[in-house]
């Protein structure tokens, strides 16, 4: 049972294109892998992906401050018996590496963090380079398991990443790229 | 007051209302466990800042349960936004309590800004909280913090404190096994 849901605006389009079928996807995926309880920070690539699980009075959704609150957050509701996953920009796994070390890491947690993959050849904001490019060498170095996802066909991945988070309590990783959203249907 | 007095209190109204604790890490944490471990106590061994977002998190997926974070000065000033956090999504079953003791005890008393001009409880009221008190003396502390717990909002309290520490030893837990124990009683409890 919800208490004092935190209702972020809702989008005035409820028809259904391609874009929301790939949003949808991608919730389906991480709800069957077993996740239950989300932390988000919005991003333009993440925003469907949010809006569908704030819409859903059976998830418990919390919008963050800052990523690293929600490695905190995510930890407490693993002691509360929920499964969780963080959505944010991979720039926020920077803000979280001593969190995600030092207490999910510490004390065995599953976590599955979903993050829209910025940089690259598509990226317009400059300032997204520099994480965009040291991710991959970042999760590698912590020891973070993760996947990239380019195709709608790889979006099975998920569900496999978060029941794999849960199972093995540990920190999993997806990283959407751009192009799933621009992949001819 | 000294430090070791307020988490006696706390402690006590916890036992008394089988309420979980989220401890920070460091001295509290180590005083915590000092007075009288028991399985409803989770103390934190790092990541410095989080335990009112871990206690938040456990508050929102525990909504049966009374959650105690036991946050310091220090800590809280790393993580304000998490207060924000916790004003809009208003768990009724947490309460927040803050230590002030205007300094970093873990690491040799080296002043935080609540002992310039900066006031926790004011930055708490600004970012939503309704119910914020600060305290001054153990009576006070006691039945506040009473209330608090056993109130069905979210509150904050902040405890000012004496630069004091007790020489206690580290936490011999291990870390699963404390969270294990942790998860358990909350499962059993809600089993029973």
């Amino acid at each position: 049972m919800r208490r004092n849901k935190y209702k972020t605006t809702q989008s005035p389009f409820n028809w259904m294109n391609d874009k929301d079928m790939i949003d949808t996807l991608i919730v389906d995926a991480m709800l069957a892998g077993g996740i239950d309880f989300f932390c988000s920070l919005p991003c333009n690539m993440l925003a469907g992906i949010i809006r569908i699980i704030d819409g859903r009075d059976d998830l418990d959704h919390i919008p963050i401050t800052r990523e690293e609150e929600g490695v905190g957050i995510a930890a407490g509701a693993h002691l509360g018996g929920k499964n969780p996953a963080i959505l944010m920009q991979n720039s926020g796994l920077g803000n979280s590496i001593n969190a995600l070390l030092s207490l999910t890491t510490l004390y065995r947690m599953p976590l599955l963090l979903l993050m829209s993959h910025r940089g690259g050849r598509y990226e317009r904001i400059v300032a997204q380079m520099p994480m965009g490019d040291a991710i991959i060498p970042l999760l590698e170095t912590l020891g973070i398991d993760y996947c990239s996802i380019f195709r709608r066909s790889d979006i099975a991945s998920i569900r496999v990443f978060a029941k794999d988070a849960i199972l093995k309590s540990e920190i999993k990783a997806v990283l959407l790229q751009k192009e799933l959203w621009d992949e001819e249907s | 007051m000294k430090r070791v007095d307020i988490l006696r209190i706390v402690l006590k109204v916890a036992v008394e209302i089988r309420g979980f604790i989220i401890s920070n890490l460091g001295f509290p944490s180590r005083e915590l466990y000092h007075i009288r471990d028991r399985d409803e106590n989770f103390y934190m061994l790092g990541s410095m800042g989080l335990c009112g977002s871990i206690a938040l998190g456990l508050a929102v997926s525990s909504p049966e349960k009374e959650v105690i974070a036991i946050e310091g000065d220090g800590s809280i000033l790393m993580n304000l936004g998490s207060l924000a956090t916790a004003a809009n999504i208003r768990p009724p079953n947490l309460t927040i309590l803050i230590i002030d003791n205007e300094a970093h005890s873990s690491t040799g008393f080296q002043p935080t800004f609540t002992a310039g001009v900066t006031d926790l409880a004011a930055i708490a009221r600004g970012a939503g909280i309704e119910d914020v008190v600060t305290v001054r003396d153990e009576k006070e502390l006691e039945s506040r913090f009473f209330d608090a717990v056993k109130s069905d909002k979210l509150s904050l309290i902040v405890a000012k404190s004496d630069k004091s520490w007790e020489d206690v030893p580290i936490i011999d837990l291990d870390p699963l096994l404390m969270k294990k124990r942790f998860i358990k009683a909350i499962r059993a409890d809600f089993e029973g």
